[in-house]
C-alpha cells in the first residue's frame, strides 16, 4: 500500500491531473463559504455586461476631484466618441469631395480630424443629397462639441421643479477610483439575466461536481455489485445479469437518459435527481469489466481455500475478490464522474437538465448562453469560461485515470 | 462457412431482442410523463373560450385521435402495428404533421453528417496514434497531451468554438442551418454548394472531438503489441521492421474496431447535441424541438430512430469484425 501510494505520487500525469482537480474543487467549496449569498441574484438590469470594473457614475460626480492635465486626453475622448459609422461617414465625405485618401487609416483619429477641419465646408457641399448634407452637418457639430472646452453640470431637480446645480464636471477633472463610494469589479461580466457570471460559474462548478460525484457513486455501486454477483455466482444469475447488461450496452445510454429525463416532471427534476438518473443509465460498463475480472479470480487458490474454510459468500467476495478489482473500480469511478458531468451538460443543452431556480449547473449556464445567443453577439464571457471549466475538469480526471493506469499496469509505462 | 452461419444467426437474434426492448422502452418511458400534452393542445386551440362543453368536446376528440383513451396494452399494440407501417403517430407541437414525416426529413441530414465525420475522425485518430507509438520521442510527447486535452472537449463545446472563430469572427462559414435559408432544396449547383459550405463546421467539430480518444486508444494498443513476445521473436528471426509493423498494427486495429462499435452510441449522443448549436436540420435539432414543446411522440420517435441507427451500425460492425477476426466468431459460437 505504501509503495503504491509512492508510485502514484511519483506519476507526473496523476499529480498534474490531481492538482488541477484539487484547485477547481477547493475554489468551488471555499468561495461559497467565504462569500455566501444567492448565486443567481440579478445584479444587473441589462444583458451581457462586459467584464471590467464598474464605477458608480452618481457617486463619482460627488467624489473629490483632482485636476490632471494629460496630454492625450482630448485625443482619447475623441477616439472613443467616434464610432465606426462616424469614421465611415467621414471617409465618405472625403471621397465625395474628391480628396485623395489612399493612405488614410480610418482608425487614425488625429489625421482624420485634421483633414476634416481642413476640408469640411458647411456651405459648399456639391454632389450630395440633402439627407447627406444634414448628416455631415450634424457630425461636424458633434465633433466640434467634443473638442470645445465646455463644462458639464450635474443638476438636481428641487421640489419646486427648479433645477439646482449640484456640481460641475470639467474635462480635466479626475476622480480616484477608490474614492468612489460604489465600484464593482466583475471579472467575467454579467450573463443574459444580469447575474455575476464568475460567481454563478463557481457555484455551478460545485453543483456539477456534485452531480458527477453522485452519478459516479450510483453507477459504480450498481455496476460493482452486479458485476461481483454475476461473476462470482455464475449460472442463472450470471445469465440474467449479463442479458440485461448487454441490452443496456447496446441501447445508447444517452437515449435512455433523454427518455427518462423527459418523463420526469420539471418541478421534480432537481440536480440530485438528474444525477441519479445519469448514474442509473451508465453502470453497464463497470458491470461488464468487473464481471470479467471476477470470473478470472473465481477459481484462484486463495478463493478456494476460503470456500473450504466455510467462509460466507459475502466475506469471500469482500475480502478475497474485492481487493483485486479495487484498482479497476477506482479508475472506473473516476471516469464515471467525468462522464456524469458531461452527461448533465449535454442534457441541459437539450433543455432536459435540472430545473432549478436556486443553483446553476455548468450545463444550464451553457444552455442559457446559447438560448440568448451569447456566441453570436460576442459575449464570450458567458460561455467560454464554462466550456473551459468542463474541459479542465474532465481533462484532470482523465489525466488522473491514465496516471493510475500506468501505475497499476506497468506494461503501459513509457 | 457453417461457423459463420451460426455466428450471424446468434447476432441477428440478439439484434432482434434488443430491438424489441428498445421499442418497449421507447413506448413506456415517455408515457410516464406527468404533463398532459393533450390538455396543452386543447388549451391552445380553444383559446379564450369559456364554454366547458366545447373544451370538453375538443379534449375528448384529441384524446381519441391520439389514441390516449384506450388502455396501455391496447395502446402498445396499436403503437407496434403503426410502427411496422412506418407510422410514428402525430406530432403534438406541429399538429397535424406526422412524426414520421418530420423525422424522415431530418434523419438523412444526421446520417450524412455523423457517419462520415465519425469515420474520418476514427481513421485520422488511429493513424496518429499508431505513428505516436512507432515514432515515439518528440511526436509522442506532443501528441499525447494534446490528444488527451482535445478528447476532453465536449462535442458541443468544440461546435461553439468553431462557430465563434470561423462563422462569427472570420466570417468564412455560415452561422446556422443546413443550407441557405432562402433556398428550396433541389439538385442545382448553388444549392449543393450551399449545403457543402454549411456542412464544414459541424463536420469538423465532430471529427476534431473524436480524433483524440481514438489516438490515445490506438497508441496504447500499439505500444502493448510492439512489446509482445511475437514481435521480439520476429525481430530475433531477422524479419524486416516494415513487415513486423504491418502485423503489429493489424493486431492493434482489432480492438479499435470493437471500440468504435461500442462508443458509437456515446459519440452520436454528443454529435446530436452539437447539431443543435448549428441549428443543423438533423435529428438533434428535431429532438430539441420536441423537448421544448413536450411533444412526446416526436421525442420517442427521434430516440427510437437514433437507437435503431446505433443498433444497425453496431450490428454491421459485429459482422465485419467476425470476418476480420475469426477468433471472435469462434468465441461466440462456443
Amino acid at each position: 500500500m505504501k509503495n503504491l501510494l509512492r508510485d502514484i505520487r511519483r506519476s507526473p500525469r496523476f499529480m498534474t491531473g490531481f492538482l488541477i482537480f484539487l484547485f477547481i474543487l477547493l475554489v468551488s467549496i471555499l468561495y461559497p463559504l467565504l462569500s455566501p449569498g444567492d448565486p443567481l441574484a440579478m445584479i444587473g438590469r441589462g444583458t451581457f455586461a462586459a467584464p471590467g470594473t464598474y464605477v458608480s457614475l452618481y457617486d463619482a460626480t460627488s467624489a473629490k476631484t483632482e485636476t490632471l492635465l494629460l496630454p492625450d486626453a482630448d485625443d482619447n475622448r475623441l477616439a472613443a466618441a467616434m464610432s465606426d459609422a462616424d469614421r465611415a461617414a467621414m471617409v465618405n465625405y472625403f471621397t465625395l469631395s474628391g480628396v485623395a485618401i489612399d493612405d488614410l487609416d480610418p482608425q487614425d483619429t488625429d489625421r482624420m480630424i485634421e483633414l476634416w477641419q481642413e476640408i469640411f465646408d458647411e456651405n459648399n457641399m456639391p454632389k450630395m443629397t440633402n439627407a447627406q448634407r444634414r448628416d455631415f452637418r450634424n457630425l461636424d457639430k458633434r465633433l466640434k462639441e467634443l473638442q470645445a472646452s465646455d463644462t458639464l453640470y450635474v443638476m438636481d431637480m428641487g421640489e419646486d421643479g427648479e433645477y439646482e446645480q449640484r456640481s460641475s464636471v470639467s474635462k480635466t477633472d479626475y476622480v480616484n477610483a477608490s474614492a468612489v463610494a460604489n465600484a464593482k469589479t466583475l471579472l467575467l461580466g454579467t450573463d443574459n439575466f444580469g447575474r455575476d457570471t464568475l460567481r454563478e460559474l463557481i457555484y455551478a462548478t460545485g453543483t456539477s461536481l456534485l452531480v458527477g460525484l453522485v452519478a459516479g457513486i450510483v453507477a459504480t455501486l450498481i455496476g460493482l455489485s452486479l458485476g461481483l454477483l454475476a461473476g462470482y455466482m455464475g449460472g442463472v444469475a450470471d445469465d440474467v445479469i449479463m442479458f440485461i447488461t448487454n441490452l443496456f450496452t447496446v441501447i445508447p445510454g444517452f437515449v435512455l437518459l433523454i427518455l427518462i429525463s423527459s418523463s420526469v416532471s420539471q418541478d421534480m427534476r432537481g440536480p440530485s435527481l438528474v444525477a441519479v438518473i445519469i448514474g442509473l443509465t451508465s453502470w453497464p460498463w463497470t458491470t461488464r469489466s468487473v464481471r470479467a475480472q471476477v470470473v478470472s479470480l473465481r477459481n484462484r487458490d486463495h478463493v478456494n481455500l476460503s470456500k473450504l474454510s466455510g467462509h460466507s459468500m459475502l466475506r469471500i467476495v469482500l475480502s478475497d475478490i474485492l481487493p483485486y478489482v479495487a484498482s479497476y473500480v477506482v479508475m472506473a469511478f473516476i471516469l464515471q464522474v467525468s462522464s456524469g458531468i458531461l452527461a448533465e451538460a449535454q442534457l441541459s443543452m437539450l433543455g432536459l437538465g435540472p430545473k432549478t431556480t436556486t443553483t446553476p449547473t455548468l450545463g444550464l449556464m451553457m444552455n442559457w448562453a446559447m438560448l440568448y445567443s451569447a456566441h453570436t453577439n460576442g459575449s464570450w464571457w458567458a460561455y467560454f469560461p464554462v466550456i473551459l471549466t468542463i474541459t479542465l475538469i474532465s481533462f484532470s480526471l482523465n489525466l488522473m485515470n491514465t496516471g493510475l493506469d500506468q501505475v497499476f499496469n506497468p506494461t503501459l509505462r513509457d | 462457412m457453417k461457423g459463420y452461419k451460426k455466428y450471424f444467426g446468434k447476432k441477428i437474434i440478439w439484434f432482434l431482442i434488443t430491438l424489441v426492448f428498445a421499442v418497449l422502452l421507447n413506448f413506456i418511458l415517455p408515457r410516464l410523463m406527468p404533463a398532459n400534452p393533450v390538455a396543452t393542445i386543447t388549451g391552445k386551440l380553444v383559446g379564450g373560450s369559456t364554454d366547458a362543453a366545447i373544451v370538453q368536446q375538443t379534449y375528448e376528440q384529441y384524446m381519441k385521435e391520439f389514441g390516449l383513451d384506450k388502455s396501455m396494452p391496447e395502446q402498445f399494440l396499436i403503437y407496434v402495428k403503426n410502427l411496422l407501417r412506418g407510422d410514428l403517430g402525430v406530432s403534438f407541437s406541429q399538429y397535424p404533421k406526422r412524426v414520421s414525416e418530420i423525422i424522415s426529413s431530418s434523419v438523412g441530414w444526421t446520417i450524412a453528417l455523423q457517419l462520415p465525420a465519425i469515420l474520418v475522425g476514427w481513421i485520422i485518430g488511429n493513424v496518429l496514434g499508431a505513428l505516436a507509438a512507432y515514432i515515439k520521442k518528440g511526436f509522442d510527447k506532443v501528441l499525447l497531451p494534446v490528444s488527451l486535452f482535445m478528447s476532453n472537449i465536449p462535442a458541443f463545446a468544440m461546435a461553439v468554438i468553431l462557430l465563434v472563430v470561423f462563422a462569427v469572427n472570420l466570417k468564412v462559414a455560415p452561422l446556422a442551418g443546413g443550407y441557405n435559408y432562402d433556398m428550396i432544396p433541389n439538385l442545382s449547383w448553388p444549392f449543393i454548394w450551399s449545403v457543402i459550405t454549411h456542412y464544414q463546421l459541424p463536420f469538423w467539430s465532430i471529427v476534431l472531438v473524436s480524433i483524440g480518444g481514438q489516438a490515445i486508444g490506438m497508441r496504447s494498443m500499439s505500444i502493448y503489441e510492439l512489446n509482445a513476445d511475437y514481435v521480439k521473436y520476429a525481430r530475433f528471426l531477422g524479419i524486416k521492421d516494415r513487415k513486423i509493423v504491418g502485423y503489429v498494427f493489424r493486431n492493434a486495429m482489432l480492438p479499435q474496431v470493437t471500440g468504435l462499435a461500442m462508443s458509437i452510441g456515446t459519440m452520436m449522443g454528443g454529435a446530436l447535441v452539437a447539431e443543435t448549436i448549428f441549428s443543423y436540420p438533423g435529428l438533434g435539432t428535431t429532438l430539441m424541438k420536441g423537448v421544448t414543446s413536450a411533444d412526446y411522440p416526436l421525442i420517442s420517435g427521434s430516440t427510437l430512430v437514433t437507437t435503431l441507427m446505433v443498433l444497425v451500425i453496431t450490428f454491421v460492425l459485429d459482422i465485419i469484425y467476425g470476418f476480420i477476426d475469426p477468433r471472435v466468431k469462434a468465441a461466440t459460437i462456443e
